[in-house]
């Protein structure tokens, strides 16, 4: 099933004209009405007009991450705020996040879009959808929310947490669908076993999952646990949120919607485009955003893309599953984690050397974090009560920091490795193959 | 009548407390008396010893975290109720205790007491008559 035939399937020719068009005007509206871009793209010589087809997208200038913080909070935006009706905005370094406009058109593309996601998932109105993706500045409750409104389901705006109202509520509402991280999936389909609660009571028939990577053997695992057809939703708020990309029946990648969002793999070492098909750095440019549009926005998510055309009938340009990151960034339960993040919450705070160790581990289908950091001699009390205390200071500091919560460990002087090159400040236990 | 005690941060890690005995051991520094005070992933070891300073430095050369700290030593006779006047003393003044421990030698009780208001809490125990033991006796027993 496809929700917009006429763009899902849209003969190539014709799709690449549409993104043509689209680029030209995208560009021409950053010229005009960002800073940012137009300083960028004059130092480069370039005028919107240069732009004669899809593939001088090459041409345009890299945005990154550190565009986002450096232009903080909306110095991106090339709409006034009286245009922009939403912000969000996702965990960054100390004080500074990243944020999003969207304008209302922007959140109708965004609806679209996860509109798209679901009705190939097999979602219709008939649906009753449990939202669990955590609603708030982080995009993935409300993107997959306006999607299941766009079709016409039922949302249950559950959020994320509190295990049991949501099992509670999944049978005696009859969700038949459910978008959450697939860690938390697996969480949720032992917890329906722990409590005793026969298959047979719930509704459940698919669920869209994202926001962290994931693997085939995890897919089996949450359709056997739960017992229910499991989908990959790809996004990330910098473009839209989730609905950037989604799988469709057949399974092999995820449809791009690249009538809005065209994507590119570059090398990432080079940012020179790999041979089709190989494996680089995904790179996305929206066309059709009015709040903040991105140019060859630079995801660092490591992936290929699929040209052909797929069973489904669909044209859109598939990728596949995300294998790495080309930077250090670590997703824990669905958060983007940068170890620079601890090291601004630990350079702060006079207690501590500026060592650190961060260990990452998946257990009972939920990642942990343990954050190990060394005290200063001097700050070592004979009290048990004021070394918990100096802990909970930290701990605090570093969940308002990180957004997720960290099991801080206090350790002895000079048990954390000195490495006179690049320091290794991130163990990862889990198992992504 | 304050006497040094040190503290030790220790991992929950195992063999630690057993490095801890034998660096002082190898310097020949003797353990008068100890206490552990612990939770779930810490320990913070207290200890009494020979030569605090001394053990101070051989630990921090050793990369321990040690500190040191202050606490009050009383005696009293090694019978029923001979502890209860001394924290009916602290109590009445006021003051409270952080922690304490106690170790006996012969005829006599001996406690390590770390009360909030360390010198007040050595003004009224002796104002009270009662024996506290000097640094220097304490680190010779």
């Amino acid at each position: 099933m496809m929700w917009n035939e006429t763009m899902e399937s849209m003969p190539l020719e014709e799709l690449r004209k549409i993104q043509r068009i689209r680029l030209q005007k995208t560009v021409e509206k950053v010229y005009l009405n960002t800073p940012f871009y137009r300083k960028k793209l004059q130092e480069m010589g370039l005028e919107p007009g240069d732009i004669q087809s899809i593939d001088d997208i090459v041409k345009l200038p890299f945005t990154t991450k550190q565009d986002l913080r450096d232009n903080y909070p909306f110095d991106l935006f090339a709409s006034p705020m009286s245009e922009i009706v939403r912000l969000h905005a996702s965990s960054g370094t100390t004080g500074r996040p990243t944020v999003v406009g969207y304008s209302r058109k922007d959140l109708s593309i965004w609806s679209e879009a996860a509109a798209r996601c679901i009705t190939a998932y097999g979602g219709t109105k008939d649906d009753i959808f449990q939202v669990s993706y955590g609603y708030g500045l982080f995009t993935g409750g409300l993107g997959v929310h306006g999607g299941v409104e766009k079709i016409g389901g039922t949302v249950i705006p559950m959020s994320s947490g509190n295990t049991d109202k949501q099992i509670m509520l999944m049978r005696d509402f009859g969700a038949t669908a459910i978008a959450c991280t697939p860690s938390y999936a697996l969480f949720l389909g032992e917890a329906i076993r722990d409590m005793n609660i026969p298959r047979e009571q719930l509704r459940l028939r698919f669920g869209a999952f994202g926001a962290e990577p994931w693997t085939e053997s995890m897919r089996k695992e949450i359709e056997d646990k739960l017992g229910i057809k499991a989908y990959d939703i790809y996004g990330l708020s910098e473009i839209i949120g989730p609905g950037v990309s989604y799988e469709c029946e057949c399974q092999n990648g995820s449809h791009i919607n690249e009538d809005h969002f065209f994507p590119e793999i570059l090398n990432p070492e080079t940012l020179k485009p790999v041979k089709p098909g190989e494996q680089g750095e995904l790179v996305f440019t929206t066309i059709t955003k009015e709040g903040m549009p991105l140019l060859r926005y630079r995801t660092k998510d490591l992936c290929s893309l699929i040209y052909e055309k797929c069973d489904c009938g669909r044209t859109f340009t598939r990728m596949t599953r995300i294998t790495g990151r080309s930077d250090d960034m670590l997703i824990i339960r669905g958060v983007n984690v940068f170890p620079s993040q601890v090291e601004s919450v630990i350079l702060e705070m006079a207690e501590f050397e500026p060592h650190y160790l961060l260990i990452v581990d998946r257990m009972n289908n939920l990642d942990t974090l343990q954050i190990q950091v060394e005290t200063r001699p001097e700050y070592f009390s004979d009290e048990i009560n004021k070394m918990l205390i100096l802990k909970k200071k930290i701990s605090h500091r570093l969940q308002s920091v990180l957004g997720i919560s960290a099991d801080v460990k206090l350790m002895e002087p000079r048990s954390l490795e000195r490495s006179t090159g690049k320091a290794k400040r991130v163990i990862d236990n889990r198992k992504l193959d | 009548m304050t006497i040094k005690q040190l503290s030790i941060f220790l991992e929950n890690r195992s063999g630690r407390l057993a490095e801890v005995a034998s660096v002082l051991g190898e310097a020949g520094i003797n353990m008068t008396a100890f206490s552990i005070a612990e939770n779930t992933d810490f320990g913070i070891l207290r200890l009494i010893v020979s030569d605090p300073d001394k053990a101070m430095q051989i630990l921090k050369e050793k990369h321990f975290g040690v500190n040191l700290s202050s606490v009050l030593c009383l005696r009293c006779p090694n019978v029923p109720g001979a502890l209860s006047k001394a924290l009916e003393i602290i109590k009445d003044n006021d003051m409270t205790i952080e922690y304490m421990y106690a170790f006996a030698c012969g005829e006599s009780a001996n406690v390590i007491i770390r009360p909030d208001k360390l010198e007040e809490c050595i003004k009224v125990l002796q104002a009270h008559k009662l024996e506290l033991l000097a640094a220097s006796d304490l680190y010779q027993l």
